[in-house]
């Protein structure tokens, strides 16, 4: 087994994903199959070789600090679940 | 012939002509779209008021002689590109009712060009998938035969040009979901370079791979939409300032001198029969234009899809944290603390392919994994990168099949993700390597599906890649049908 119920409902919690019983049998069944299926990653030796995270590289993207026009408190607030005209609203934090 | 038939090339010279006008041609597509569109599912929102007025201002701006590239041209667009005007869900009940304040970067390129954008298009949820049969609205049915699967993630964009509906749709594609759908709906599907085409308003998924493209009739209408959204743009920090060339002009020259790389890699023994058949009908027509044809490898493509199935869901992982239920999005009312207002609705929100990927993604990066997870893929991404490198050497474009079979039924794949993964086995690499890709109609299966060619070219080889693509439709000269037949 490459990973455990545990394992996921653990790495569940650190993506903020709440599973049901059912829906954790199942995901660490097909977790499984395809991380077993990555270790063919292992296969190949990448002991010198340097990872790439963009394949072109570009150089930093600077722009002048200027100030220009952004969205308006109205507009910023329009697609919340809930708000009180300033700000967004949640439950009780402390 | 009805307009909703026409190519853009062929519908601009009319238009130009004013042999028709946009509100014509853009009444004829809202017709086709209520003829087909109950048994097609192209579309997550379409709206003929709009639609109309945008093509009422182009006949007004033809008529003033202020006439863009793209001048009453109804389109489509895949519902993860910002738009003022409609609402933009990714496919998930997490955005349903979302409205952006503001446009795409190539939301606003395609309206200022005098495009009539007509709705926006099913999809799998947040571009996960490979037939857009996780949108959680509807789902796209291939026009060729219903039964059989669209393709994804763009699977209503392509099948909004498949059928009709709109005369060529803007998808995004981040391991094949532009490439993909085309092939297997039998239109033209083109992923640019990374960086050629703005990002900006585009919901992001994995931001290292996405990049927006066309999907159109035929390779002169790809041109035409690649003209129209390329270039640089300042919202995007990696979108290439470097000048774009001319396309359409590009198209015109023959194959002599070009050298077209035949990777061993892209034609193992299990491959699909009437899939290589099609390919190799291709590289014929190719070589018969004046192309030379050389046998290149690329010993690590085998690696792409595990690589990928990191990469990607890493990024998505850390791309759909946004999520939370707090700024927009679903919320679930019920919670009682800050956490259990993230998990509800999250849980609630998201599908099970997303959240397949982001428990994947979150996994490869957690503590303890991401050596052995993601920065071992990201160094197979480096080897995968180089091998392209060393073919560039020897040939100046790759000729490949799509996808290792044409479209399957309906469902049959969805229980099996690891299945559903291996099916992008052809494209998914040209993403890692940022490469330019296109996916030409190649011919039908025996059953009637259509199986597409695909061409990938060096960085920033779209002229070229466009003018191979060119001259393989003209050489091959297939009958393009738009399905389901019309009747009238």
């Amino acid at each position: 087994m490459k990973i455990s119920q545990q394992e996921v409902e653990h790495v569940a919690h650190l993506a903020r994903l709440h599973l049901s019983r059912e829906e954790l049998q199942t995901m660490t069944g097909q977790l499984d199959t395809i991380l077993s299926y990555v270790a063919k990653l292992d296969e190949l030796d990448t002991r010198d070789v340097e990872p790439t995270t963009h394949a072109l590289s570009v150089t930093n993207a600077f722009r002048e600090d200027a100030v220009k026009p952004s969205l308006t408190q109205r507009e910023a607030l329009a697609n919340a679940p809930q708000h009180n005209e300033e700000s967004f609203m949640v439950p009780r934090v402390l | 012939m009805e307009p909703y038939e026409l190519t853009i090339t062929q519908a601009l010279s009319r238009l130009a002509s004013r042999d028709l006008s946009s509100r014509e041609l853009t009444q004829s597509c809202l017709e086709r779209i209520n003829a087909v569109e109950p048994t097609v599912s192209a579309f997550i929102t379409h709206d003929a008021d709009i639609a109309l007025s945008q093509a009422d201002e182009a006949d007004r701006q033809r008529a003033a002689g202020s006439v863009g590239p793209l001048c009453g041209i109804p389109l489509s667009v895949k519902d993860l590109l910002c738009t003022k005007t409609f609402p933009t869900t990714c496919g998930s009940k997490m955005l349903a009712g979302f409205v952006p304040p503001y446009d795409a970067t190539v939301v606003e390129m395609i309206l200022r060009a005098g495009g009539v954008i007509v709705g926006k298009t099913t999809m799998d949820e947040f571009a996960m998938g490979s037939t857009s049969e996780t949108c959680y609205y509807k789902v796209p049915a291939n026009p060729w035969n219903l039964e059989y699967v669209a393709g994804g993630s763009s699977g209503g964009s392509a099948v909004s040009v498949a059928a009709g509906e709109v005369l060529a749709s803007l998808g995004s594609d981040t391991g094949g979901s532009i490439r993909q759908p085309a092939s297997l709906c039998g239109i033209v599907g083109m992923k640019p370079t990374y960086g050629r085409v703005s990002r900006y308003g585009l919901v992001a998924y994995a931001s290292s791979l996405d990049q927006v493209g066309p999907l159109t009739r035929d390779v002169q209408d790809c041109a035409v939409m690649m003209q129209a959204i390329s270039g640089h743009d300042r919202r995007d920090s990696t979108s290439v300032d470097r000048p774009v060339e001319d396309y359409s002009a590009a198209c015109a020259a023959g194959m002599r001198g070009v050298r077209i790389g035949l990777p061993q890699e892209f034609f193992p023994e299990e491959l699909d029969p009437e899939v290589r058949q099609v390919v190799m009908n291709g590289v014929a027509a190719l070589r018969s234009a004046g192309a030379e044809i050389v046998d290149v490898s690329l010993p690590h493509i085998d690696y792409g899809v595990a690589a990928y199935y990191i990469i990607a869901p890493a990024e998505a992982s850390s791309n759909l944290a946004r999520y939370d239920g707090v700024a927009y999005g679903y919320r679930d009312e019920q919670a009682n603390s800050l956490i259990e207002l993230y998990k509800n609705s999250r849980s609630a929100g998201f599908g099970a392919e997303v959240k397949r990927r982001i428990l994947i993604g979150t996994y490869a990066l957690s503590s303890g994994y991401y050596d052995a997870y993601y920065k071992k893929a990201s160094q197979v991404r480096t080897l995968i990168l180089d091998d392209f490198k060393n073919a560039w050497q020897s040939c100046d474009l790759l000729i490949s099949p799509v996808t290792p079979t044409p479209a399957w039924r309906r469902g049959s794949k969805l229980d099996d993700p690891l299945a559903m993964y291996l099916s992008d086995i052809f494209t998914l690499s040209t993403n890692l390597a940022g490469l330019p890709g296109i996916s030409v109609p190649g011919g039908l299966s025996e059953e009637g599906l259509p199986i597409g060619i695909q061409l990938q070219g060096p960085h920033f080889g779209e002229s070229l890649l466009l003018r191979a693509a060119y001259n393989l439709e003209e050489n091959l000269a297939l009958d393009r049908a738009i399905m389901p037949r019309p009747t009238t």
